[in-house]
């Protein structure tokens, strides 16, 4: 019961504009190093000191930016559709603006995730570009994070705007799973997943341990980037509430 | 909660259970589109039309590759341990193409056990180590130098 109230007051207060601003502005100095830190030190590892593959060589390392960005796009949008259902339900203006700061870093990185895919797709697959069944959820992903963005963009009102964004991306967690599954689901050109969530994953430690460094740094630079783009989003929309006045 | 929140979160979790359930059927209906390739066992069992265009994907068959005494033909089969036939290619092949290891091949099905493909891609699996640690474990016959691919996973 404790647990239930402790999380119904930070659910409540973190719903509040003037206190996501206050909170977020004692999270982001010491958060942004720690994000810039373990990038680069995932990053710098992994394509650097992490040992070559045996079959593949040196066109492996492309994975230490492949996967955080993939996973990355994925965690991104399940998370704008956790915000959409909040705003769907209990209309929070904090979930709108969460929606509109999550929606332009989530795009890229889906979009890096492609990329980078294809790029290591010519000399180990053969092709830049196949539509299986985990290539084409991940481009409709990006259509997806792009769709959200226009939807904002495109209904002047923000609070509509926000509900019709909102819909987008409950309904696009959908897709999300899809990503997900489609490598066991169907028969694809893409591999299955390297990191296991249950048992043991298929890479030795030397070229784990940076791998998921990278995920987390990539996730906390995200994280980063969605709080400071909110807080900008913040003050414009209270611009004409005393908090804001008080603070510029 | 409230009932007016109540049935909004009611109304989306039944948009959700039904688009789910919608979009999971016609996935579903649509899995051997879906599906990137054939395996040989559906070659072998006649489950694959005989001169359409498709693309098939197995492990290329130990000391199977033969190729062509001039050009750049070359011959191989293809196995899933439940199917095998022989696929003809002519072209450059990907880097990562070895006997014992996954491909995808585009082409047309000749006969059930004969493939001519115009396109062959090699297809990795997620089994990633440092060559020195495939050195090793050759040396010592280890059974994860030359890696199967896991149960269910396609090739």
């Amino acid at each position: 019961m404790m647990v239930w109230k402790t999380l119904t007051r930070w659910y409540h207060q973190l719903g509040s504009p003037r206190y996501f601003y206050r909170f977020s502005e004692v999270l982001l100095p010491w958060l942004w190093p720690i994000a810039l830190l373990t990038t680069a030190v995932g990053l710098v590892w992994g394509l650097a000191f992490a040992p070559e593959d045996y079959q593949q060589g040196n066109s492996y390392r492309i994975i230490f930016i492949h996967v955080p960005a993939a996973g990355g796009a994925l965690l991104g949008y399940v998370a704008m559709g956790v915000a959409g259902l909040v705003n769907l339900v209990w209309r929070m203006k904090m979930a709108e603006v969460m929606i509109k700061a999550i929606a332009p870093f989530g795009a890229v990185l889906a979009a890096i995730a492609l990329i980078t895919g294809a790029i290591w797709g010519k000399p180990t697959w053969g092709t830049y570009w196949v539509w299986d069944a985990r290539l084409t959820s991940m481009l409709i992903m990006l259509f997806l994070y792009l769709g959200v963005m226009a939807l904002i963009n495109a209904i002047p009102d923000p609070r509509q705007a926000g509900r019709a964004a909102g819909l987008l991306s409950v309904v696009g967690v959908i897709n999300v799973v899809i990503v997900k599954y489609s490598v066991e689901w169907w028969q694809s050109l893409h591999q299955g997943s390297t990191i296991k969530l249950t048992g043991g994953s298929t890479m030795p430690p030397e070229m784990l341990t940076p791998l998921l460094i990278s995920m987390l740094g990539i996730y906390l630079l995200f994280a980063v980037s969605v709080l400071w783009r909110a807080r900008a989003e913040l003050l414009w929309r209270e611009r004409k509430s005393a908090w804001v006045k008080e603070l510029v | 909660m409230n009932p007016l929140r109540k049935q909004r979160l009611l109304i989306i979790i039944g948009v959700l259970a039904g688009l789910g359930a919608a979009v999971g059927l016609v996935l579903y209906s649509l899995s051997q589109n879906i599906n990137l390739f054939y395996t040989p066992q559906q070659i072998v069992s006649g489950e694959a039309p005989e001169g359409a265009q498709m693309r098939v994907g197995g492990l290329v068959v130990d000391g199977s590759v033969r190729r062509d005494e001039d050009g750049l033909g070359v011959l191989f089969d293809l196995t899933d341990g439940a199917g095998t036939f022989t696929v003809r290619y002519e072209g450059i092949l990907p880097d990562l193409f070895r006997e014992g290891q996954g491909i995808v091949a585009n082409g047309t099905l000749v006969r059930r056990d004969y493939f001519e493909a115009e396109e062959v891609l090699a297809k990795h699996d997620e089994l990633y180590m440092p060559p020195e640690v495939q050195q090793a474990l050759e040396k010592a016959g280890h059974p994860g130098a030359k890696p199967e691919p896991a149960e269910g996973s396609g090739y």
